[in-house]
């Protein structure tokens, strides 16, 4: 039955003790401890929270460099189709200028040689005006002979005037 | 392959010093032994005890002599080595009772002839154990707050321990985290270094209880003076700080008024209840260590109890006690954990629902419990 009894001298170094042990550790040691592990947790944390944040800033601009890449691509492309269309275009006014530029010169030359001709015909005409009158003069000076010899006349005449034609 | 070995060899060595001490304490010289009486050789070792028993030889018993500080009621003081009383039966008029009340206590004849008690302040075996781990705890501790400032002073204010200083700040941070901080709520940093202090000296001294050597061996926890003081200690801890709301709920509970006025039941009933909360603290933790301390005990005495069965039965019966011995062991190694934490955290229950706030926050508390 002692032994459910407690015993009063062991009860009275046990609350010595056991309160030394308290005050000291509680003064001196736990505190400490704990407190210095809480520390580093907290700075754990918030490294972790920092690389987090660092990594999310690092994702962002990553994304953002690969945007600005895209919208440079995009622009290159754009500006090669821009440089193409322009030298098609400017191809083709050349092409245009040239040849209406030909067609002009050949038109040119056309009505050069109309008007050439037009000259020619014009000396032709006054030839054979002055011719006709010629032979009209000549006519004139034979007048009225016997009819068959008029005829022969004429026929002469006509031959005489066709000659440096041929 | 190799770790086993080393571990049958360790389990062997044990057993052997086992035995060895156990054989030498209880054999006796003579030829014929005598019974053995295993009832009071078990009660003998759990036992508090004048001087601190090592082993015997066939002449004599060799133990550490501890300091007696008595008073006697018509004498005053004494102060002597208590291997004065293994010498003779009596000393300065005090002896070691007998059978009766006073069993293994140191008493004396007072005037009158009756054997009294005198007031007991004696430096006993249990005592002595006390201080011992006390003072291994304090060294423990302090080492490693020490360690960690010397570290600041060399500006590794983030350096981590490691070796025995990191398994102790493990050990002392998953109890804090673990334990105190989740059980006790929000003012947890005023409780911690009680609890804290409460959970190691329980637990260490658990473990020392189980190393039968000197300085271990000595059924601290298994001793009720001591989880009665420390009973005492979480009795003051809930009671001293609780709050408004607590002493509301002991005094002026929310039930019909017929209980409360005129004959105050709930009122009788919430105070056996400041009572019943540490009383079973205190049980709890002994009758645990206690009935691990008697089988274990137990179990080895097997060895001496089938002496007189013959050799064969003797040797076989031995080889049993020893592996069911080495399997206590271990368990109450377990145990060992097992109430110091529940000591700690009913504690630390008890404390936090003497701080809680009004009805409202228990009901969310005891969902949140519930849910867990």
């Amino acid at each position: 039955m002692d032994l459910m009894i407690p015993d009063s001298g062991l009860l009275f170094w046990m609350f010595i003790a056991f309160g030394i042990l308290f005050l000291v550790l509680a003064r001196f040691g736990w505190p400490l401890v704990t407190g210095v592990v809480e520390r580093r947790n907290e700075k754990i944390e918030r490294a972790l929270a920092d690389a987090a944040s660092a990594r999310k800033l690092l994702a962002t601009l990553k994304q953002q460099e690969e945007k600005i890449m895209q919208q440079s691509r995009d622009e290159q492309t754009k500006v090669i189709e821009q440089t193409a269309q322009l030298r098609q275009q400017l191809l083709d006014e050349a092409r245009e200028a040239a040849r209406h530029e030909s067609r002009l010169m050949l038109d040119r030359a056309r009505a050069q040689i109309e008007k050439e001709r037009d000259m020619a015909m014009q000396e032709v005409k006054a030839y054979v005006a002055t011719l006709s009158v010629a032979v009209a003069e000549k006519l004139l000076k034979k007048q009225l002979d016997p009819s068959v010899r008029q005829m022969d006349f004429i026929n002469n005449l006509l031959e005489e005037s066709a000659k440096p034609e041929a | 392959m190799q770790a086993t070995r080393r571990s049958i060899l360790i389990v062997l060595s044990f057993a052997c010093v086992m035995m060895a001490g156990r054989t030498a304490l209880y054999a006796t010289p003579a030829k014929v032994r005598p019974p053995v009486d295993v009832k009071h050789l078990i009660l003998e070792h759990l036992k508090d005890s004048y001087h601190w028993h090592l082993f015997s030889t066939e002449e004599k018993d060799i133990g550490i002599p501890l300091p007696v500080i008595v008073r006697s009621r018509e004498r005053g003081w004494f102060f002597f080595l208590s291997s004065h009383l293994m010498e003779k039966e009596e000393y300065e008029g005090f002896y070691i009772a007998g059978e009766g009340r006073y069993e293994g206590k140191l008493v004396e004849t007072d005037l009158q002839g009756q054997e009294v008690r005198p007031f007991d302040l004696s430096i006993t075996k249990d005592v002595l154990a006390l201080f011992f781990s006390c003072g291994l705890l304090m060294f423990l501790v302090l080492s490693l707050a020490k360690w960690y400032k010397k570290q600041e002073v060399h500006g590794k204010s983030e350096a981590v321990p490691s070796g025995l200083m990191g398994v102790m700040e493990w050990f002392i941070m998953s109890i804090h985290d673990g334990m105190i901080k989740k059980c006790v709520g929000k003012d947890y940093k005023r409780y911690a270094p009680y609890l804290l202090t409460a959970f190691f000296f329980i637990f260490l001294n658990n473990v020392l209880g189980l190393i039968p050597l000197f300085p271990g061996g000595a059924n601290l926890t298994g001793n009720i003076t001591i989880t009665f003081g420390l009973a005492f200690f979480t009795l003051v801890a809930v009671n001293l700080f609780g709050n408004k709301e607590y002493w509301k709920e002991i005094l002026w509970p929310d039930v019909p008024v017929f209980m409360k006025v005129p004959v105050p039941i709930m009122q009788i009933i919430e105070f056996f209840g400041i009572m019943t909360k540490p009383m079973a603290l205190m049980i709890r933790l002994f009758a645990n260590i206690f009935a691990g301390h008697i089988v274990i005990l137990a179990l080895t005495s097997l060895v001496f109890l089938t002496v007189a069965m013959g050799p064969v039965i003797n040797v076989s019966m031995s080889a049993v006690s020893v592996l069911f011995s080495v399997f206590m062991l271990a368990l109450e190694l377990l145990v060992a954990y097992i109430q110091a934490y529940v000591f700690t955290m009913l504690s630390s229950i008890f404390i936090g629902l003497s701080r809680q706030g009004s009805h409202k926050v228990k009901t969310s508390y005891a969902v949140e419990t519930n849910k867990k």
